[in-house]
């Protein structure tokens, strides 16, 4: 690409851009704040739910952990390879990784 | 009897430990499940802050796992500073390291944009542009202009479909995710952090604006790789998400 | 020790409540009659976002106090340095009316507990505690209040009650005290000794604010009744009772409703400030 030719490509975009977040600037007036502000509150009562009954209200069994089928993770399909290994970092790359 | 503060976090954390000698009852007896009290409330606090802090991660695995995996965490890896709005810093890797987890190799990338939403909304407030202050510009002067970046931008790179999880698991009625990479953009008008998907290239280039490279110089690097990157689509992300805060231009030497 | 020219709490003798950012928007239209308002220090530590700018527009219509719950004033070890740094920045600017502090431990070998642990009342620990204080009032530039716990068990290490252990903190640094009434209440059940005698022994001409909150009940291993500080629900009557017995021997306080866990919707959480209102109200001037 010419010079000239990014320059109007730039030129152009930058147009578009401006132009597109005038018409959308009133509808992201009304945001979620999904949580966040709940997330992370400090306080100095005693833990929601909290008794002196030694394993009811707490898991203590430390390492012992173990996975149970549940959540959504279980309807998010993302087929397992043929030969059952665990298929991380399975999904398809973008171009991004390949040499320019 | 005395009682170190050295012991009596160590009983706190390890529930098998015995309740330190030289805790009481009001009769002078052991304190026994009295004790129990302070190690409830260090576990439940902290998981209730997991819970809270990771409610993404928390729906895909289900609250009962949360409970679980954050009764490890916390144990590995206590809070180091009085701030619980940033706890769980260190939780992307463990659950990397978490071994019955490896075949949901996203949680990790997920929990990572859950903590940038939240570094996004306690990140310090900035002046965005008027997003005319750009189209105003010469093309030339365009060219060479640099750009400074809102506090509250985050960007996640992922090699999976962060985004649509997040959206998946947040709003009703979204679709599931489809197997592809995703980049995240955070931006926060006002408030409210939101996270966007990331047009391809749309990374790369503001990783180079953020590195301090002209409109021009990071338009062709990020060109070369990805020859579909749409510019338009990109800015116009960050303006609709105050995300510019300045515009510099330096004109080549003569 | 601090002149008396940086004595400077300035709470109204009236009803306050914690905030919460759920309640916001009622506050400033509704607020019965609360005057003032409480927050926890570490939740304004941030570098800004609408945490800041809601207690910025709050502190232009009330007076705030604030709050720490993390700086581990009962620690073994020195203050953290950067938390006392952020306290300092956050007072400096808020300009607070009043500034208080907990008689707990929270951190220890750079770890946070995210919870107020208990004290042996003895000599090593009073020193080490005045040392802090000292330490935190020459820092922040104010005075302190310092506030009573809630007890679950007792140390068999402790030589002081601990009124005695709090007036004497109080006489070493020139700090000023805030008593939880439901605190005493909730200890004095635990540890089984009567909260009005608690009361009579305790310094009150030091107080600069008092706190309410509700409590859970429970049972330790012998079937004795444990009460566990939770502030999840609405003031019990013998809690309100006992803050009519110290508010008879102190005079008018200014008087916080604590509610963390279960917050209730405004009205709820104001109808708690109304009835201290009355409290306030049934005493004479």
């Amino acid at each position: 690409m010419s010079n000239t030719a990014k320059t109007l490509v730039i030129a152009s975009a930058v147009a578009a851009a401006v132009a597109g977040s005038a018409t959308t600037a009133t509808a992201q007036a009304k945001e979620k704040c999904y949580g966040i502000s709940k997330a992370g509150q400090n306080d100095c009562a005693a833990g929601p739910g909290t008794t002196c009954a030694g394993t009811s209200t707490v898991d203590y069994q430390g390492n012992a952990w173990t996975l149970v089928d549940a959540g959504t993770c279980t309807d998010i399909e993302l087929p397992a390879q043929a030969d059952g290994t665990p298929r991380k970092g399975s999904l398809e790359p973008l171009e991004r990784d390949l040499p320019a | 009897m005395s009682v170190s503060q050295s012991e009596f976090r160590a009983a706190l954390l390890d529930p098998a430990a015995p309740v330190p000698e030289g805790l009481l009852d009001d009769q002078a007896r052991p304190a026994g499940r009295r004790f129990s009290v302070y190690r409830n409330n260090v576990a439940v606090s902290l998981t209730e802050a997991m819970h809270q802090a990771f409610p993404v991660i928390t729906k895909l695995l289900g609250p009962q796992n949360m409970d679980g995996l954050a009764g490890i965490y916390l144990r590995q890896h206590p809070p180091t500073s009085p701030l619980m709005m940033f706890y769980g810093e260190n939780f992307p890797e463990f659950l990397a390291g978490t071994e019955q987890l490896a075949h949901l190799g996203y949680l990790p990338d997920v929990a990572r944009l859950e903590l940038a939403l939240r570094r996004a909304y306690h990140a310090a407030d900035s002046h965005p542009i008027a997003p005319d202050a750009l189209a105003a510009m010469p093309p030339e002067d365009l060219m060479q202009a640099r750009l400074g970046f809102a506090p509250a931008m985050q960007l996640i790179r992922s090699d999976w479909p962060i985004h649509a999880i997040w959206r998946f698991n947040t709003d009703d009625g979204a679709p599931k995710p489809e197997p592809v990479a995703q980049d995240v953009l955070i931006t926060r008008p006002e408030f409210d952090p939101s996270p966007h998907l990331l047009p391809p290239g749309g990374f790369d280039w503001i990783t180079a604006m953020q590195a301090g490279q002209t409109i021009g110089r990071a338009f062709e690097a990020t060109t070369a790789r990805t020859p579909a990157f749409d510019l338009g689509a990109t800015l116009a992300l960050l303006l609709q998400g105050s995300a510019i805060t300045s515009v510099t231009i330096e004109r080549p030497e003569t | 020790m601090l002149d008396d020219a940086r004595r400077q709490n300035r709470l109204p003798t009236a009803p306050g409540v914690g905030y919460k950012p759920q309640h916001y928007a009622e506050i400033l239209a509704q607020p019965g009659p609360v005057g003032w308002l409480e927050i926890h220090a570490e939740n304004y530590m941030g570098d800004g976002g609408r945490p800041l700018a809601q207690l910025r527009h709050l502190s232009e219509r009330f007076p705030i106090s604030v709050h720490g719950v993390g700086l581990s004033i009962g620690g073994e070890a020195s203050l953290d340095a950067e938390h006392l740094a952020r306290l300092k920045h956050l007072v400096g600017w808020l300009n607070p009316a009043s500034f208080s502090e907990h008689l707990a431990w929270s951190t220890h070998d750079s770890q946070f507990l995210n919870d107020l642990l208990p004290l042996p009342y003895t000599d090593a620990t009073l020193a080490r505690i005045c040392d802090h204080i000292d330490q935190v009032q020459e820092t922040v530039g104010r005075q302190m209040l310092l506030e009573n716990p809630s007890s679950y068990l007792a140390f068999s290490e402790s030589t002081w009650s601990e009124p005695d252990f709090l007036r004497e903190a109080a006489r070493r640094t020139g700090c000023g005290l805030l008593l939880d009434v439901n605190n005493v209440f909730v200890s004095a059940t635990n540890l089984n000794y009567s909260p009005q005698a608690y009361i009579d022994a305790y310094p009150l001409d030091q107080v600069g604010e008092i706190h309410l909150g509700g409590h859970d009940e429970d049972q330790d291993d012998h079937g004795q009744p444990l009460l566990i500080d939770s502030h999840g629900r609405a003031v019990v009557d013998p809690v309100w009772a006992l803050l009519d017995y110290v508010l008879d021997r102190s005079g008018p306080k200014p008087v916080l409703i604590e509610w963390d866990n279960d917050v209730p919707d405004w009205p709820t959480l104001r109808a708690e400030a109304e009835r201290a209102q009355s409290a306030l109200d049934r005493i004479p001037a």
